[in-house]
């Protein structure tokens, strides 16, 4: 029967997963879904894409939002930022693999510009400053016309590596799924140095923080950058899935869906991130084959199906924040205790 | 000369449905301390429950309103028993989650039940042009502008006179000395947040009429958080002297810049304002002890 986790020394503490069970259950998970491709169908692997993609997004948000306590509503932009960065490197020949890095440093770049309101006010007035922030962005990528495209949109050239064109979500499957373990990783690890030990000292208390050493002002730009960053590569990974890209998909919708995303799943946990991403993910697949089915009822339906994924990612905060606000990990966590200590009961 | 005067002046009328808004904005934020970002999508349901009055009921223009006003206040108080209540306490940021939560479904709902077409919605005043010498100005511009400034010397009476208005006061300058008091402070934040969308539906509903009626309309109310910035959050006269001024740059602005640049002005006055001065022109500056 398993208890607890014992540690003995600080070495133990701080490693990334701290027993040898879930080491080995990382490892089977990242080798079959890395096998996806070969044994999934097309619709697995399309739902997979758009999740990896979220994945990288909700992880950034959750490091501004769930550990530094920075609310930001201008993710969605940030992501466009990066879609079109990458969208025009891509154009000028740039590789992939080096222009997601660049994408997501520009857009890191723009969420310090955001961000510097961020010293002087906070909670509501930041909400608002970022709004601010995303209404002048999309208003950007609408008059833009020559990096852009405008309202029409525009399109991206395909991946390439070696001289191969990475075609179709098969391919595209393995720069997203890198690129979200990578930064998965990172945000793990960035947790338990003293730059996330910091974003937790913000967001509990920054009064408090600035008194024990923190510095206010580097550690949250810090956390917008970082969270930034994570929103340009994963708009960079959008349009290489995609192929082509509208200003249409950067709403504030979308970035309602992020907020939302880290809400179910926990906020400043990457377990959180992950499991709100993919549940968030599932929603519209849902939505979508609820609609599919009673179609024949109701004719009709499909035009329902944006307004009521509004809908849905509404109730889904509000439930959220009111009943289980340590969302979907803490239920996890919970289902977890239960089993390792059966028969014994919490 | 007369084309500057005409811009400023449109500008300036359109500035008053603002401060229309801002007060509902303002009104939430005194009395509970949560900025409301559902306040859009209020004014947006109230503005479609008048024109369902109307249009598919057949009732009289003033009694849709007055149905709209009465269906909106039952929805404010029933929101705040059951999504505000349970979350009093808790840190603002996740308040104003919860609204934005809220505001995703009431326009998601909106959007299923009336679709994103735009609708011409019957007036409640009548739309006359007015001639001052080469100006012109539109009647139900103009009427609007009377209505909403009635209608905030009214708010400003009730505050500063009226028994409720003090209470509510009260209240939000301090809740637990209020509540010692022997004020009902549950009672305080319902009553809140039913005027607060009270004024928002009336702003809603002026909107529509003069401006027709479609989901774009929730839009309005976040580009009214330019005026809120910069008047502080918590100031009422910071409001409406903050609506009639972006108003007017506003419609300067569209007016000499072209008509695309309205949309992005009050953005800028915010990320302007915030950095420069965050606690506005009006706002109470905190301060913060550990």
């Amino acid at each position: 029967m398993r208890t607890g986790v014992f540690h003995e020394n600080f070495g133990s503490e701080e490693r990334l997963w701290n027993s040898a069970t879930a080491r080995v259950w990382m490892v089977v998970f990242i080798v079959v879904l890395f096998t996806m491709p070969l044994w999934g169908s097309d619709y697995v692997l399309a739902i997979a894409c758009i999740m990896g993609i979220h994945l990288v997004a909700t992880l950034g948000l959750n490091l501004t939002t769930g550990n530094a306590g920075l609310i930001s509503l201008s993710h969605a932009a940030f992501l466009g930022v990066g879609c079109y960065a990458t969208s025009w490197l891509a154009r000028h020949g740039v590789p992939f693999f080096f222009a997601l890095p660049v994408a997501g440093l520009l857009a890191a770049l723009l969420g310090v510009v955001v961000g510097l309101p961020s010293l002087r006010v906070k909670g509501l007035y930041l909400a608002i400053a970022t709004l601010a922030a995303h209404f002048i962005l999309t208003f950007i990528f609408r008059e833009w016309d020559s990096v852009t495209g405008g309202v029409p949109g525009t399109t991206i050239a395909r991946a390439k590596l070696f001289g191969f064109e990475l075609i179709g979500d098969r391919h595209n499957f393995y720069i997203i799924f890198i690129c979200a373990l990578v930064l998965g990783i990172a945000a793990r690890n960035l947790a338990r140095t003293h730059i996330g030990r910091a974003f937790v000292a913000v967001r509990d208390r920054d009064i408090s923080a600035e008194i024990l050493g923190v510095h206010l002002l580097r550690t949250k730009l810090t956390a917008f950058a970082i969270g930034a960053f994570y929103a340009g590569v994963a708009g960079g990974l959008l349009g290489y899935f995609y192929g082509s890209i509208t200003p249409e998909y950067f709403t504030l919708t979308l970035a309602v869906f992020y907020l939302a995303a880290i809400i179910v799943g926990g906020l400043g946990t990457v377990l959180g991130s992950i499991l709100g991403a993919v549940f968030m993910a599932f929603v519209p697949e849902v939505l979508r084959l609820v609609a599919q089915a009673s179609a024949q009822w109701f004719p009709g339906v499909a035009a329902l199906l944006l307004p009521m994924g509004q809908v849905v990612f509404g109730l889904l905060i509000i439930t959220f924040l009111i009943l289980e606000p340590h969302g979907l990990a803490a239920i996890w966590a919970r289902v977890r205790r239960y089993f390792h200590i059966w028969p014994f009961r919490t | 000369m007369s084309e500057f005067l005409e811009y400023s002046l449109l500008g300036l009328l359109s500035g008053g449905v603002m401060a229309l808004i801002a007060l509902s904005f303002v009104l939430i934020y005194k009395g509970t301390g949560v900025v409301n970002f559902a306040v859009g999508e209020v004014m947006m349901l109230g503005a479609y429950l008048y024109y369902a009055g109307v249009v598919t009921f057949k009732l009289s223009p003033w009694l849709a309103f007055a149905g709209a006003l009465a269906a909106i206040a039952v929805l404010a108080v029933i929101v705040e028993r059951l999504v505000l209540r349970p979350l009093s306490g808790q840190s603002a940021v996740s308040v104003l989650m919860a609204t934005i939560g809220m505001a995703s479904i009431i326009h998601g709902g909106v959007e299923a039940v009336w679709g994103g077409d735009t609708y011409t919605t019957p007036g409640l005043i009548p739309r006359t042009p007015i001639n001052m010498g080469d100006i012109l100005i539109p009647g139900a511009v103009l009427g609007n502008f009377a209505l909403a400034s009635v209608l905030i010397c009214a708010f400003i009476v009730f505050f500063r006179y009226s028994r409720t208005g003090i209470t509510l006061r009260a209240t939000a300058s301090d809740p637990v000395t209020a509540a010692t008091l022997g004020i009902n402070i549950n009672y305080a934040q319902r009553i809140t947040w039913a005027l607060s969308s009270l004024v928002g539906t009336v702003a809603g509903v002026l909107i529509a009429s003069s401006a027709g009626l479609s989901p774009l309309l929730a839009g309005t109310a976040l580009g009214v958080l330019g005026a809120i910035v910069l008047g502080g959050l918590d100031s009422i006269l910071g409001a409406i002297v903050a609506s009639l001024i972006v108003g007017l740059v506003e419609a300067l602005a569209a007016g000499y810049l072209g008509g695309k640049t309205r949309d992005l002005v009050p953005y800028v006055v915010v990320l302007a304002m915030l950095v420069v001065k965050p606690y506005g022109l009006f706002g109470t500056r905190t301060i913060e002890r550990l």
